[in-house]
């Protein structure tokens, strides 16, 4: 068989290795009684642990140590931002080990604990604080079993490159001291101390483990597997949702060059081929002959907002503190609307699926192989322990794109040709017209100052469809809407705070007195929307420091003077101040060219994780309506850092990103549905439009949290481009995206 | 049969004469750099360079090779060797999920060759086609930067083009 | 592409004009100075600026006043024409190398009669025989909105003409017979009249789409009906209803705002740029120009498709085409591909690309590609394939889509045609 990476070939190695007794290993808890679902859908087993460990309690779901090495073992995946090497980097510092001494795994079914999802920024948080901390113990463990072993106590113990040495010298390797000791228990609530001093990975830019084959064609995603026996298939859609398929050519399909099937379930089709390019062929001529009856038609985007706030929706009361009298300073009233996003990956979705016997075999870049997994074996109506998905990576996908989708198509094409991988490769279109989209928002503030000029009063309502509609059960694979016995999704319901869904930080950081803050969850989807890096943060960080910006202008304050007054928590002040000095704020704030502008905006990412404050400048061209930036500064505290070269790269990728969202994106659809399916018809931010200079600075905090940062840029990246573009032109606007509507289009 | 030169190597392929090159280089030749992101030449992903000409391999007809060399970041380096571009490409970590990154290094690649020092703006033009959704675009630029400051990478010999 | 928007405008002379114009051009080439102003000298203000910046839109200014990768409006653009290359100028305020010294009334002069501020004759590349119809108010806002674009030093290149055009006062000649000056300010009475006034005045229409006699004057009798320019086709404006699916007024009003037409196509070549300009200006103007380009049809429709002659050559063609479409064309625009099926763009089967008496515009598109859109407005893009194809597959591509998808006779010796455009489009 041949396999994709490294690190592929290691974890299959190491499921052949360990056999049957992976499935012996118990990621379940003795007790259920305080279970509970964590945000990203994994249940608390022990919530009195750290991080991940609260779902997966046992030491040997983490690590396991045997005369073939150390291995250690994760739930999160890479997607991109490069914590594959973080964690890897934690867990060999942890363990004293060299990092090429740990052989390590990410998400496999079959392998790895259920860590539910790697998103929302909180693989540093929960998987790398589960890791750091199991590792901690197991290497307490190992010193203990030593220094009975070697007839002496732990502190006359040392550690050296995977080897315990005692004081006269003689050595143990890990293997021979972990004998005789069980790693299948529960972790500690409290780990051994860890001196950040020793590290030799954390806190270091330690050079990412998977770039090398990236930059030099090394196979290194999902994309680049072929196994043997491989069949090639495509889907072949409907125009629009709902529409429904009246004919097709089948047979004629069938009969074309190297067709070994052609799958017809409902509204439901596909071809798989020998070869990728006579799928692609038959998939054309079905598409050709394929005849759909369209069901639904749709309103424009310019009745969007309205509608959104008249469907039925849930109320949330997220704060709710009465309203001060002394409310008679100036008042901001402000709607803030975003339109559909799409995540735009660059690789459309792809997965690999294999119908062995009444085993499933899935390869997939999902969020989530655990959730998949559950929602794969119900789609195909099988026992959830005949199903197994391993993570390979895919193209980066910034939340819940077409991945779950396409491994469940490959996995209803697999199931037509059984023995044969089937790789499912969407098309652009596919990807672009099918994944589910970032939600559209509309929200509503109304704050006042008092006579001292300090925030009195904050009213925010917020509407929105759900940002998280991940696989908690199969209807909610998209490919099962179109079989003839279609599946239904299942109910939206909303991340609670302090997290939050659309409401995600909208509630804001600062002191204010009287605060009443709402979000109205849509519940009927005109378009499905789900999880998009930083959920309603992008649209609520807009909101709130924009009004915070002319709430400093009304009080003749300077905007981070502003802030800082109303800030308690000296985490968030530095963050705020370093960004002021390194933007060299007020001196550019008194030297702007004409057409020029300076924005600032701050927020801790859910109020609970990273910090992070955006300075930029830029300039706009009323002429050509072009927004150049001559100068970003981000500064960021993620606590104790791990990588700061990749929390950097993640710094400055989120800002790009969100400087293409705010000016740039929406999804465009009329009453036939959507019409942004390509790059034309949905341009992203391009190298003739990316900044200047993008500074980052970050704020470490050895031994403290990690606070994860692949989302934290985001929102105040929106924020501070508003305001910049507020002091540019001497208007405010909250339409987003900002170049498509007046009064910064045309 | 079709002959096919890829970084030097002949190779006879037996696919149909309308099969897009993008896909003879992945799965006839089973290399992985060149990656479909769109079919439509509207990204960039796979970017290789057919004699002296940079193009979408997507769209790129088998039949229109003749006999000119193809080349792909296979051909640049190893990752035990790199070429000074991947070299770069990795000293400045230039990648978040790296989708984009070979298709982005051929293109850089035939920049550097025609011009060895090429302005800022030229490089921002020169890079343009490309699309990357990670935002790694910073990163991009100052490898290639860094890359055409190295003075390492060799000026093209003008070949026979279309 | 080599000049963006190379106008072929230019007069151009003979041995006999030349006699002629030597008697007359004293009388008409001497043309005064102005006074050179310290400031520009109507009133900057936002409103008039804002208007300025709409005519300017209308008269597609920065196209061909911005050179490649130069500053806009600082000139520099190379025009090829028959008589030789001109490079347009700079027309920011700058003082040295622009308009910055310039009053409104040199202003006004120069629009009108194509004479510089300091007594110069300008060639008529510059299309004043058009911009002689434009009001005074539109004139005095484009001066206020130019005069408040960013200075650029940037010195006008020397022109590289055919000898004897190299003496300027020659134009004198050629301007008697086609300059009727004046404005034609009956704008405002209703669409059609505010559309020809567009047409005629501002966007120059004319220019292009209208034929051109041996020194490179518009051939009054055949207005709108066809021109060439830069290798493009620039088609007859008075045959709309001739196409496979005649035109109509809300296609053209999408075609001139969206750069396209589902029934038609999309804008390409010269007209990308015009079309972007377009896409700015307030709907009602573009509706204007629709307007009065629908009262002027009067070609009779012309449009039986005769059918393809068959033949061993032609059918060899067609499938080597097929091949080349199914390559680098098909994922666009096959039949049931998401272009067609999501966006509304045109088969090519209605294109007019291949619906038109020429291949130059097929070839030419498949050659350059559409650029990428810089407009909100204008979704289409489409990759140059001048690195991917070689002449021979252009020539069996654009046949087989001319003769399959359209049902229309090949075009004869295309391959010579792409080998043509190829090289006089490669920079
Ligand atoms: S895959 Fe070829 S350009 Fe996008
Ligand atoms: S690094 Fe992910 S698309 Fe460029």
């Amino acid at each position: 068989m041949k396999l994709p990476d490294e690190s592929v070939d290691e974890s299959r190695r190491s499921f052949l290795r360990t056999g049957v007794l992976v499935v012996s290993f118990a990621l379940f808890a003795p007790s259920r009684l305080f279970a509970k679902k964590d945000t990203l859908g994994t249940e608390i087993l022990a919530p009195n642990l750290p991080g991940s460990l609260k779902s997966n309690p046992m030491l040997d779901a983490w690590i396991r140590i045997d005369a073939q090495g150390i291995s250690v073992y994760s739930g999160k995946v890479e997607l991109g931002t490069g914590v594959r090497t973080a964690l890897w980097q934690i867990a060999a510092d942890q363990l004293a080990v060299p990092l090429q001494a740990v052989h390590f795994v990410t998400a496999d079914t079959g392998l790895t604990p259920n860590e539910g999802y790697t998103a929302g920024s909180h693989t540093m948080a929960d998987g790398g604080t589960a890791i750091y901390n199991a590792s901690a113990q197991v290497r307490k463990m190992l010193l203990d079993a030593a220094a009975k072993k070697l007839g002496t106590s732990a502190e006359r113990l040392s550690l050296k490159d995977g080897t315990i040495v005692a004081q006269d010298g003689r050595t143990l390797t890990y293997a021979q001291a972990v004998e005789g000791i069980n790693l299948h228990r529960y972790a500690d609530p409290v780990s051994p101390p860890s001196d950040p001093a020793r590290y030799r990975y954390i806190g270091k830019s330690i050079p990412r483990v998977d770039i090398p084959a990236k930059v030099t064609g090394g196979p290194a995603y999902v994309q680049d597997m072929r196994l043997p026996g491989m069949l090639h298939a495509r889907v072949v859609r409907p125009p629009s949702r709902g529409a429904v398929l009246e004919e097709a050519d089948i047979d004629g399909t069938r009969r074309m060059p190297g067709v070994v099937a052609v799958v017809r379930d409902g509204n439901y089709l596909a071809v798989a081929a020998s070869s990728e390019w006579q799928a692609i062929l038959a998939m054309r001529d079905l598409q050709q002959s394929a005849k759909w009856h369209p069901t639904r038609t749709w309103f424009t985007p310019d009745e969007l907002h309205q509608v959104l706030k008249e469907l039925p929706h849930q109320d949330f009361l997220d704060a709710d503190q009465p309203m001060v009298v002394d409310a008679t300073g100036p008042r901001v009233k402000a709607t803030t609307t975003k339109q559909y996003l799409q995540h735009g990956s660059i690789g459309p979705s792809c997965a690999i699926a294999h119908l062995d016997g009444d085993t499933l075999t899935v390869w997939t870049h999902t969020q989530g192989v655990f959730p998949l997994r559950a929602g794969l074996a119900g789609m195909l109506d099988m026992p959830i322990e005949k199903v197994r998905c391993i993570h390979v990576e895919g193209a980066g996908c910034y939340g819940h794109n077409g991945a779950d989708d396409a491994a469940a198509d490959a996995a209803l094409i697999a199931a037509h040709v059984p023995g044969r991988p089937v790789r499912v490769q969407w098309m652009r279109d596919q990807e672009q017209m099918w994944e589910p989209f970032g939600a559209a928002m509309v929200t509503e503030l109304d704050a006042s100052l008092d006579s001292s000029g300090r925030l009195a009063n904050w009213r925010y309502e917020l509407w929105s469809t759900a940002h998280n509609e991940r696989i908690t059960n199969p209807g909610r694979l998209m490919p099962t809407w179109l079989l003839a016995k279609p599946m239904v999704p299942a109910p939206s319901v909303p991340i609670p705070q302090p997290e939050g869904d659309a409401d995600r930080n909208a509630i804001p950081p600062y002191r204010i007195p009287g605060l009443k803050v709402t979000m109205h969850f849509v519940t009927q989807m005109p378009f499905r929307t789900s999880a998009q890096r930083s959920l309603g943060a992008h649209v609520n960080v807009v909101a709130m420091e924009s009004a915070m910006d002319e709430f400093a202008a009304a009080a003749g304050k300077d905007a981070t003077d502003f802030r800082l007054q109303h800030l308690e928590d000296p985490r968030a002040k530095a963050v705020i101040a370093l960004a002021r000095d390194q933007f060299d704020w007020a001196a550019r704030l008194r030297n702007l060219p004409r057409g020029s502008g300076v924005g600032f905006a701050f927020s801790r990412y859910k109020n609970i994780m990273g910090y992070c404050a955006v300075a930029m400048e830029l300039h706009f061209d009323e002429e050509t309506r072009e927004v150049r930036f001559p100068h970003i500064v981000a500064v960021a505290d993620c606590g104790q850092v791990v990588n700061p070269d990749g929390l950097r790269n993640q710094l400055e990728g989120g800002i790009v990103q969100s400087i293409s969202w705010t000016l740039h994106e929406e999804v465009l659809f009329d009453k036939d549905g959507v019409k942004s399916v390509d790059w034309a018809t949905y341009p992203i931010l391009r190298f003739n439009q990316v900044p200047a200079v993008i500074e980052t600075f970050l704020i470490d905090q050895p031994g403290d949290s990690f606070l994860g940062a692949a989302e934290i840029a985001q929102a105040p990246t929106a924020a501070a481009l508003v305001n910049a573009m507020a002091r540019a032109t001497g208007v405010r606007s909250h339409r987003l995206p900002l170049m498509r509507y007046p009064p910064f289009a045309g | 049969m079709i002959n096919l030169t890829v970084n030097g190597k002949l190779h006879q392929v037996d696919v149909t004469p309308d099969t897009p090159l993008l896909y003879v280089l992945r799965n006839e030749l089973q290399m992985n750099a060149a990656k479909f992101g769109c079919g439509m030449g509207q990204c960039g992903a796979c970017t290789v360079i057919v004699g002296d000409r940079t193009v979408f391999s997507c769209l790129y007809p088998i039949a229109s090779v003749g006999d000119r060399d193809v080349r792909t970041v296979e051909g640049l380096g190893t990752a035990e060797s790199p070429g000074p571009l991947q070299q770069a490409f990795i000293d400045h970590q230039a990648v978040q999920c790296g989708y984009c990154i070979a298709g982005m290094i051929m293109r850089a690649q035939a920049l550097l060759e025609e011009i060895a020092q090429p302005t800022e703006a030229q490089i921002r033009a020169h890079m343009n086609p490309n699309l990357c959704r990670c935002g790694t675009h910073m990163r991009i630029l100052a490898a290639i930067r860094s890359a055409a400051a190295s003075g390492r990478i060799t000026p093209r010999q003008k070949v026979q083009g279309a | 592409m080599a000049s963006m928007f190379s106008k072929r405008r230019i007069a151009g002379a003979s041995a006999g004009i030349v006699v002629l114009g030597a008697i007359l051009y004293f009388a008409l080439a001497w043309h005064p100075a102005m006074a050179p102003v310290s400031q520009p000298d109507v009133p900057l203000t936002a409103g008039v600026v804002s208007q300025g910046q709409r005519i300017a839109e209308l008269g597609d200014c920065v196209v061909c006043h911005t050179g490649p990768a130069g500053a806009r409006y600082a000139g520099g653009l190379p025009l090829r024409t028959p008589f030789g290359t001109l490079y347009t100028t700079n027309i920011t305020p700058d003082r040295e190398t622009g308009i910055g010294n310039w009053s409104l009334q040199a202003f006004r002069r120069a629009m009108r009669e194509g004479v510089a501020r300091d007594g110069q004759l300008l060639y008529p590349a510059f299309p004043y025989i058009h911009y002689t119809h434009v009001t005074d108010d539109d004139l005095k806002a484009l001066y206020a909105f130019l005069m408040t674009r960013g200075a650029v030093h940037a010195p006008a290149r020397s022109n590289e003409l055919l000898l004897p055009l190299r003496f300027r006062p020659m134009l004198a000649f050629w301007n008697l017979l086609y300059v009727h000056e004046g404005p034609r300010p009956s704008m405002g009475a209703s669409p059609v009249e505010r559309g020809r006034y567009l047409v005629e005045g501002l966007g120059h229409c004319s220019s292009c789409h209208t034929p051109l006699n041996l020194i490179g004057g518009e051939k009054g009798g055949d207005y709108l009906g066809g021109g060439e320019v830069d290798g493009w086709s620039a088609p007859p404006l008075d045959a709309l209803l001739g196409a496979p699916q005649p035109w109509t007024q809300e296609q053209l009003v999408a075609y001139l705002s969206t750069g396209l037409a589902t029934e038609h196509g999309a804008a390409a070549g010269p007209m990308r740029p015009v079309v972007e300009n377009l896409s700015r200006v307030p709907r009602e103007d573009v509706e204007a120009i629709a307007a009065y380009l629908f009262s002027i049809q009067n070609k009779a429709v012309h449009n039986a498709a005769a059918q393809p002659e068959a033949s061993a050559a032609l059918a060899n063609h067609v499938s080597n085409g097929k091949t080349v479409f199914e390559a680098a064309c098909a994922t666009c625009h096959g039949s049931g591909s998401a272009m067609s099926a999501y966006e509304q763009r045109p088969p090519l089967a209605l294109s007019s690309a291949f619906n038109g008496s020429s291949e130059h515009n097929a070839v030419l598109t498949v050659l350059q590609g559409l650029p990428w859109p810089s407009e909100p407005g204008v979704t289409t893009y489409m990759p140059a394939f001048a690195d991917v194809l070689t002449d021979a597959q252009i020539a069996d591509v654009v046949t087989y889509l001319r003769v399959s998808a359209a049902g229309r006779p090949a075009w004869p010796d295309v391959n010579k045609t792409v080998a043509n455009l190829r090289k006089e489009s490669s920079p």
